[in-house]
């Protein structure tokens, strides 16, 4: 394949990972600015919205298109129920202690991994796509003295992926919007900011930690529905996911939700980029490398500031 | 006073209950005892299997447990090995290397097992083989892998119920070469089986006068395939394909939009699609394909009679899927193997007078003098030879081409075809 055909599949490719991992990301970094809770556990809940995505379609009749929007409108409800369930019963009477919490939650992570493989079972279950056509992609040759266009083999893309994409940066979007100008988002800003002053000027804090830990598990999980049209459903997809999404938090900067975004995007395209031309092997090394160049440098972050 | 009365009494309670203890363990040890006196016919022969129930090899180790369950099943109801009843005792080994090497010490050493058996997935081969070598407990693994034959292993390790990489690839070849196309691009899983299939088939089509153009190596774990994609060399006339691991619907599907309609030949090993319903959204790009298979998946028209059995037993309906529910797809052309596997045990503990551990070292020279096996109902896939030297079973091995969303079968390769030079002898080891 011709280098600017290629460039472009593995920027396609890369995108579609970097959305993904936007949504994931956000949700752990939400969590962990808002609360201080690195939640270990996060992985799981990507893995719990693919499954219950499945789940879901495959119980709802009338067609691909139908069951998809039903998954994509309950599941995140019922995983953000779950975590906020999970934040009521454990990490609150752990009095969200920093080190408590990551063995809580590693605990958690076993727990959904473990009933997942004793309920789901062990295989990968696919899930029909609403709509998935083959896009071939046109490229601009210049011959013959003029600009000609044709279709190079392989380029190509399909409208799901592209949906990916698009329901990734609209999400995303939303999310922000909810933080800088709804109340509710003014309340998780106070918070974050000094949680203890804002209780003292009325703001449930214990109940805004709920919501931020289910709204945190619930993107992780709208991740999970997005992604199981193209891959599978199975038990052990969070680890990946996972490592991946705390490479992004680091290095964008743990609570800072642009942060997040730039970095996935560098995360995402770099794989994307990095494993065509190259090896997928050395797309990990080179993201892992990062993340240690980040703390040693800029241990913030990107674009997060240091702790008050 | 009332403090000697309350010690007095606890005391009396307690020699009540060794009273009792004694009477209750002696009551426990004595079935035991008396059965211990005609122990060695009544005990049941005990068969470690080390299942794939979880991790990356799960689909296969659900029916491989199946298979073997079955078979077990019909030699029991045939009056068990050498009058002994006949019992499975399977563990899990999370589809690990390490995890592996532990049922097998587990077997050998905490479960009383006679034989181990029944792995498939050659990195937990390679990992658990030495380990029953050391505790000299014979081991059958259905494997496909080449490391038996080439000599990596040990006496103790057999596999005389699937046919290796080397031989399938080699059988394939020619195939390919001579109606696919000359310049094939290979697609492989970057592990021991994986670089089997690199290694031998790049041997065998270039005795065949074709070329490997591009090796695209992906790891097993992987979810996303598009990005290997563009390594496909534009010239490549055909598509080399075999995948394991969760991810295998993916792979298949992304590779039929990466083509479009423009693809090359596609020839792929079915371990891409085994456990998958070829009817699954996505896989229509896959018609006119062809594909190895160790068995074909679908009932063909000339379907014998063993076959049916086979099915029968196991519970599996024509097109490869269980009877109870048609979207659970089988690991059809590799399961026969556990059968197989199980069935030579069986002749190999007859031949050898099995009746417990110390005769171990006896099952493996039975094992090692078994030369033929015919086409039968404890051999439904096909008639074997035996390699006692290399420990490796040679078969036939079926082309099967996507017709109307079915395999059809258009080519069998002959036993001799897969045949292949000796590379160790391990009837020169010591037992």
């Amino acid at each position: 394949m011709d280098f600017g055909p290629y460039l472009m599949l593995a920027t396609l490719e890369g995108a579609v990972l970097a959305a993904v991992l936007a949504l994931m990301a956000s949700g752990l970094s939400l969590v962990f600015g808002v609360m201080r809770v690195v939640n270990v556990a996060h992985g799981e809940f990507y893995m719990l919205g693919a499954v219950l995505a499945w789940w879901v379609t495959s119980m709802v009749g009338g067609g691909p298109a139908v069951a998809f929007v039903a998954a994509l409108i309950v599941v995140p409800v019922i995983v953000g129920a779950l975590a906020a369930a999970a934040d009521m019963t454990v990490l609150k009477r752990l009095e969200y202690d920093p080190e408590r919490t990551i063995v809580a939650t590693i605990g958690l992570l076993y727990i959904l991994q473990q009933v997942t493989l004793m309920t789901y079972g062990a295989d990968a279950r696919p899930v029909v796509p609403p709509f998935n056509t083959r896009l071939a992609l046109p490229w601009l040759e210049w011959s013959d003295g003029g600009l000609h266009m044709f279709w190079p083999w392989g380029l190509s893309t399909t409208t799901y992926k592209l949906f990916v994409i698009v329901a990734g940066i609209v999400i995303l979007s939303a999310v922000w919007a909810m933080m800088r100008h709804s109340r509710i988002g003014l309340l998780m800003r106070a918070t974050q900011l000094d949680s203890e002053m804002a209780q003292a000027f009325g703001i449930p804090v214990e109940r805004v930690y709920a919501l931020v830990f289910g709204i945190g598990a619930g993107l992780a999980a709208l991740a999970g529905v997005l992604i199981v049209p193209i891959q599978q459903a199975h038990y052990l997809m969070g680890g990946d996911a996972l490592l991946l999404s705390f490479i992004v938090v680091i290095i964008g900067g743990l609570g800072s939700l642009a942060g997040t975004i730039v970095a996935a995007l560098l995360i995402g395209l770099s794989d994307g980029i990095i494993s065509v031309f190259f090896s997928p092997t050395l797309a990990k090394i080179i993201a892992t490398l990062l993340v240690a160049f980040v703390l040693v440098f800029r241990p913030q972050g990107l674009f997060g500031t240091r702790d008050r | 006073m009332s403090k000697s009365s309350e010690s007095k009494s606890a005391v009396s309670r307690r020699s009540a209950l060794k009273t009792l203890g004694l009477g209750a363990g002696a009551a426990a040890a004595l079935p035991l005892w008396a059965r211990y006196s005609s122990a060695e016919t009544a005990a049941p022969i005990r068969i470690g299997f080390q299942k794939h129930a979880t991790g990356i090899g799960a689909a296969y180790g659900r029916w491989y447990d199946r298979t073997s369950q079955a078979a077990v099943r019909l030699i029991n109801e045939a009056g068990g090995i050498n009058g002994r009843m006949v019992e499975l005792v399977t563990e899990d080994d999370g589809t690990d290397p390490k995890r592996g090497a532990e049922v097998i010490e587990k077997f050998a050493t905490q479960s009383n097992c006679d034989v181990a058996f029944g792995t498939l997935f050659s990195h937990v081969v390679v990992g658990s083989a030495p380990r029953a070598g050391e505790l000299k407990l014979p081991y059958f693994v259905v494997s496909e892998g080449h490391h038996v034959a080439s000599g990596m292993l040990n006496r103790y390790t057999v596999q005389p119920g699937i046919t290796d990489v080397k031989s399938q690839v080699q059988a394939m070849a020619p195939f390919v070469s001579q109606n696919l196309g000359k310049k094939v691009t290979m697609i492989f899983p970057d592990y021991a089986f994986g670089h089997d299939h690199r290694d031998f088939f790049t041997a065998a089509i270039e005795a065949q006068g074709g070329e490997v153009v591009g090796l695209i190596p992906i790891p097993p774990t992987e979810t996303s395939f598009t990005k290997y994609f563009p390594k496909i060399p534009r010239e490549t006339e055909v598509i080399y394909h075999v995948m394991v691991g969760p991810g295998v619907l993916t792979f298949v599907k992304e590779l039929g939009e990466f083509f479009g309609p423009s693809r090359p030949e596609i020839f792929g090993f079915i371990d891409s699609l085994e456990a998958v319903d070829l009817a699954s959204p996505g896989l229509e790009f896959l018609e006119g394909t062809y594909f190895w298979e160790g068995n074909p998946r679908y009932a063909q028209p000339d379907q014998t009679e063993y076959d049916k059995h086979f099915r029968a037993a196991i519970g599996i309906d024509e097109n490869g899927a269980s009877i109870n529910d048609s979207k659970d797809v089988s690991t059809y052309a590799h399961m026969f193997g556990c059968w197989e596997t199980l069935y030579v045990i069986k002749a190999g503990m007859e031949a050898a007078g099995y009746a417990g551990p110390q005769d171990r070292a006896k099952l493996i020279e039975a094992v090692e003098a078994i030369t033929t096996m015919p086409h039968s109902n404890e051999h439904p896939q096909g008639a074997k030879v035996f390699n006692g030297k290399t420990h490796q079973v040679f078969g036939p091995q079926y082309i099967s081409k996507v017709v109307d969303g079915k395999l059809m079968v258009v080519h069998t390769a002959s036993i001799e075809d897969g045949m292949y030079p000796d590379e160790v002898d391990y009837t020169t080891q010591a037992l």
